[in-house]
């Protein structure tokens, strides 16, 4: 298992927190929470190891568009970054709900 | 039934078995009445998983919500099968454990709280062996404690099924629902190959394995109590039904002369077919429903 952490800069407050997807086989587990602090803190913990790299195209692709302040925990089980991407997505989705 | 209209019911249909244990927890409560207990914010999580390398859940697997059922309270445990096959560990058994005791408690106080366990289990956490183990046996404990005043519901919809240790919670439990796809039994297909022999057990062949375990056969034994589709109004159905219900005049689990006597006459030298068994022992003659 190998673990991850990335920094973003956000703008904007969250409105609440969001908890999508399951540790299973091919999936990831995302908890989005608001953050005090004006950045975007990814951790990531996953059971595949030597890919940060991807994980870092992945969610720079994502912080492109995303500008929430939010604390980020991944927990994943060999997504891939299609996944990965829709998983956050969807997060994102029921915290602004 | 014409084969449009059973398409029509197969389309429309909300799958149960499609929901993860989160929203299968909470669409058998009354709606809105439903919070979770220990949630993934918690982060009480598996200790023993990541100091073997492996990915832990926030939650362990294991989502507890307490709420109503037909306005009586309920706690509902849920097991999410995509997590570590939904084995027990000892933070997802403390959890299911405690969901019941403190059912159990409010029992004793006069507020009556039934409990509904959704498993969907290969029983034991590997990584955790000993502690899933006691927690297996603790939670059996308080199944026990608590069927004595409120139904306890096993609700096993598939498809990874229920199976080791936490097969003998089930059978604790006062009814047990079932979907078809849902398999019940103590040793998997690929245990018993292994242990046995591919004579004995060929646990590549799916008829056989639903012919045995499957849930239409598990119901029509007298094992299960319904046999739903999968169908997430036909489940809430049954979890009502058997709330509202209440206890058994006698457990499952309690009939211990007649499946003892059961097991005394039955000629082991010859190979039985599963349907013999239906005939044998089956008091659900008919091939759908509640008892």
């Amino acid at each position: 298992m190998e673990q991850i952490e990335f920094n973003y800069s956000a703008k904007r407050k969250v409105p609440k927190s969001a908890h999508v997807g399951v540790v299973g086989s091919g999936d990831l587990e995302v908890l989005l929470e608001p953050s005090e602090d004006e950045v975007a803190h990814v951790f990531i913990r996953t059971s595949v190891d030597g890919f940060r790299d991807t994980w870092k195209a992945v969610l720079d692709r994502f912080f492109a568009r995303y500008n929430g302040a939010v604390r980020i925990q991944i927990n994943d089980a060999g997504a891939t970054p299609g996944i990965v991407h829709l998983r956050l997505e969807q997060a994102v989705e029921v915290s602004e709900r | 039934m014409s084969s449009k209209g059973y398409s029509a019911n197969f389309i429309n249909r909300q799958s149960f078995i499609e929901l993860d244990a989160r929203e299968r927890t909470k669409a058998l409560f009354d709606e809105g009445t439903s919070r979770e207990l220990v949630g993934p914010f918690d982060r009480v999580e598996s200790p023993w998983l990541p100091m073997q390398g492996v990915t832990p859940q926030e939650d362990d697997g294991c989502v507890v919500m307490k709420g109503k059922i037909t306005g009586q309270a309920a706690v509902v445990v849920a097991l999410e099968g995509a997590f570590q096959g939904g084995s027990i560990g000892e933070v997802s058994g403390a959890k299911m454990t405690a969901a019941l005791d403190l059912a159990c408690a409010d029992n004793a106080k006069g507020i009556r709280t039934s409990a509904v366990i959704l498993l969907e289990t290969g029983g034991v956490r590997l990584q955790e062996a000993n502690l899933g183990l006691a927690a297996i046996a603790e939670l059996m404990g308080s199944i026990l404690a608590l069927r004595k005043y409120a139904p306890v519901i096993c609700l096993t919809a598939g498809t990874v099924g229920c199976f080791g240790g936490m097969s003998l919670a089930a059978g604790l439990a006062s009814y047990v629902v079932m979907t078809r796809e849902a398999r019940l039994g103590m040793n998997g297909p690929e245990v018993i190959e292994q242990e046995n022999g591919i004579e004995e057990f060929d646990s590549s062949d799916r008829a056989l394995i639903w012919a045995i375990h499957g849930g239409e056969q598990r119901y029509a034994m007298g094992l299960a109590d319904a046999l739903v589709d999968d169908d997430t109004h036909q489940v809430a159905d049954a979890v009502r039904h058997f709330t509202s219900k209440g206890v058994p005049a006698v457990h499952r689990s309690s009939q211990v002369e007649l499946y003892r006597s059961r097991l005394e006459t039955l000629d082991t030298s010859q190979q039985w077919d599963p349907k013999e068994f239906r005939a044998l022992w089956g008091t659900n003659g008919v091939r759908k429903g509640k008892r």
